[in-house]
């Protein structure tokens, strides 16, 4: 019955290490995509440099969510343009049949992600004081792949979390009713106790304290488990997700999962066993 | 000390265990009930002891209603009191010593006093050879000698004994009837269950007879008559 009890817990804790894992590799992922949202206003090609600068002060001042600002003037853009395409003679060949630098000056914005920070920054450069001087802003563009990406992650988000609450709902009533089976078996000890004056704390303790050792044992089998699931795990999920190790991420953790899993393993044994001895102290 | 004050118990829907009983125990008393198995004895003595409540009327153990006190000033009347049980009650999974020390530690006593006290009163009982048995592992006889033993080292004011011989042969029947008489002697109050008539004829105490839920004898040295 104790292995049961036991054996329930550790499918408890898994579960939440597990839930906590999948945090780590949403949050990484979500991160990954911020990182590659950009929004770039290009301005016309006759507009002067320091016309320029002054619409890139005017954004640092007017929207602070900007996380980055780089200014490309146009040979910069055609500098990385030769650079990248240095081995393409086709595409070589039609920049020298153009004859001028095609490229336009732009400001190249990051923020930290947030599609209502793009938005702002893009009303920005819509004023009609700008218009002039910007000849177009790609935000459009990606606005939709934006919108999407993080309607996508939101609903990732809150469909885990409701059934991360569902599930652990279901599998507290499931170790609530496997100690209410360890507890069960000894309500006959239990009666003689009272019987004989035995106090509610010196019943219940005994319990109580058999409550938390099953939490502190499924936490010792749960933490291996984690430790070796994310070391096993970690080159496989380093090839879908390059930069992203869940080893790392685990001993980086470490003190978070300790807490979920020693304090849900003990929290669960503990209130489980106390609601359960509850109904036989009142003989 | 106990008082029963026109005392009835009906278990639904209409089944009358106790019917208007009224009697009163003085501390120091040796009173034996007596009656036909169904009688009323076990719920009389249930009703002592807190595990049962009386559908009218009321229990008293010193003053206190059993019925209305709360579980903590229950619980201390219950310390109060050593039952010796027909069943035994012992804690299966407990050793002789810790059966008898359990008692001693819900009593808040400290463990040096238990470690001398325990096997003293085991060499008493002639349990000391099997301090470290199972109560499995024991006679009937030696279990019961357990349970007294456990109603007693706690020095209770009252003993409560529920068919203590029920499952002894005489011998050792005899053996348990002379030591609650000698608790008496020590100005211990005895409450005696049993339909054990010889016991009762020899003992020449206070015998309350019950049958069908009424009590239809209550004489100061009474006899067993059914």
């Amino acid at each position: 019955m104790s292995v049961a009890a036991i054996f329930v817990l550790v499918i408890t804790i898994s579960l939440l290490t597990g839930l906590f894992f999948l945090h780590g590799v949403n949050t990484f992922l979500i991160k990954t995509i911020q990182e590659k949202i950009d929004i770039t206003a290009y301005f016309t090609s006759d507009v002067l440099e320091q016309n320029i600068l002054q619409v890139k002060d005017e954004l640092i001042k007017d929207a602070p969510a900007i996380k980055s600002i780089e200014y490309v003037s146009k040979e910069d853009a055609l500098k990385v343009f030769n650079e990248k395409h240095a081995d393409n003679s086709v595409l070589s060949k039609a920049l020298t049949e153009v004859g001028d630098n095609p490229f336009l000056p732009a400001l190249n914005i990051r923020t930290s992600g947030d599609p209502a920070q793009y938005q702002e920054i893009a009303n920005i450069l819509n004023q009609p004081q700008f218009n002039d001087l910007i000849e177009k802003i790609d935000f459009s563009q990606k606005k939709d792949t934006i919108e999407k990406v993080f309607s996508i992650t939101s609903i990732v988000n809150r469909f885990g979390l409701a059934l991360a609450i569902l599930l652990i709902l279901v599998v507290i009533l499931v170790v609530f009713n496997t100690i209410k089976l360890v507890i069960d078996a000894s309500k006959d000890e239990i009666a003689t106790q009272r019987l004989v004056g035995a106090s509610s704390w010196f019943v219940r303790a005994p319990f109580v304290i058999e409550g938390a050792l099953f939490g502190a044992i499924s936490f010792v089998i749960c933490f291996l488990i984690a430790g070796l699931t994310a070391y096993f795990l970690a080159p496989t999920l380093a090839i879908i997700m390059p930069g992203f190790n869940l080893f790392i991420y685990f001993l980086q953790n470490m003190l978070l999962i300790i807490l979920i899993q020693l304090g849900g393993g003990v929290a669960l044994g503990v209130v489980s066993s106390f609601i359960v001895i509850r109904k036989y102290l009142k003989a | 000390m106990i008082k029963f004050e026109n005392v009835t118990k009906i278990y639904l829907p209409d089944v009358t265990v106790l019917d208007d009983v009224s009697f009163e125990i003085a501390e120091g008393e040796f009173v034996s009930i007596v009656g036909k198995s169904g009688a009323g004895k076990t719920t009389l003595i249930r009703m002592i002891l807190g595990l049962e409540t009386p559908t009218t009327g009321h229990v008293f153990f010193n003053g206190q209603d059993i019925a209305k006190i709360d579980s903590v000033e229950l619980q201390k009347i219950r310390r109060r009191i050593g039952g010796i049980y027909q069943d035994y009650k012992l804690l299966p999974t407990k050793t002789v010593f810790e059966n008898v020390a359990y008692i001693m530690e819900v009593n808040g006593r400290d463990n040096e006093e238990i470690e001398q006290e325990v096997p003293k009163v085991l060499e008493v009982i002639g349990l000391k050879d099997k301090t470290n048995n199972f109560p499995d592992q024991l006679s009937g006889g030696e279990q019961q000698r357990l349970a007294v033993a456990r109603a007693l080292v706690n020095y209770p004011d009252v003993i409560i004994a529920d068919e203590p011989t029920g499952n002894l042969d005489p011998y050792n029947a005899y053996e348990v009837l002379s030591l609650l008489e000698k608790i008496n002697k020590a100005g211990k109050t005895v409450i005696l269950s049993t339909h054990d008539r010889e016991m009762i004829n020899k003992l020449g105490k206070r015998v309350i007879t019950i049958e069908n839920g009424k009590i239809i004898r209550d004489e100061a040295k009474g006899k067993f008559l059914i």
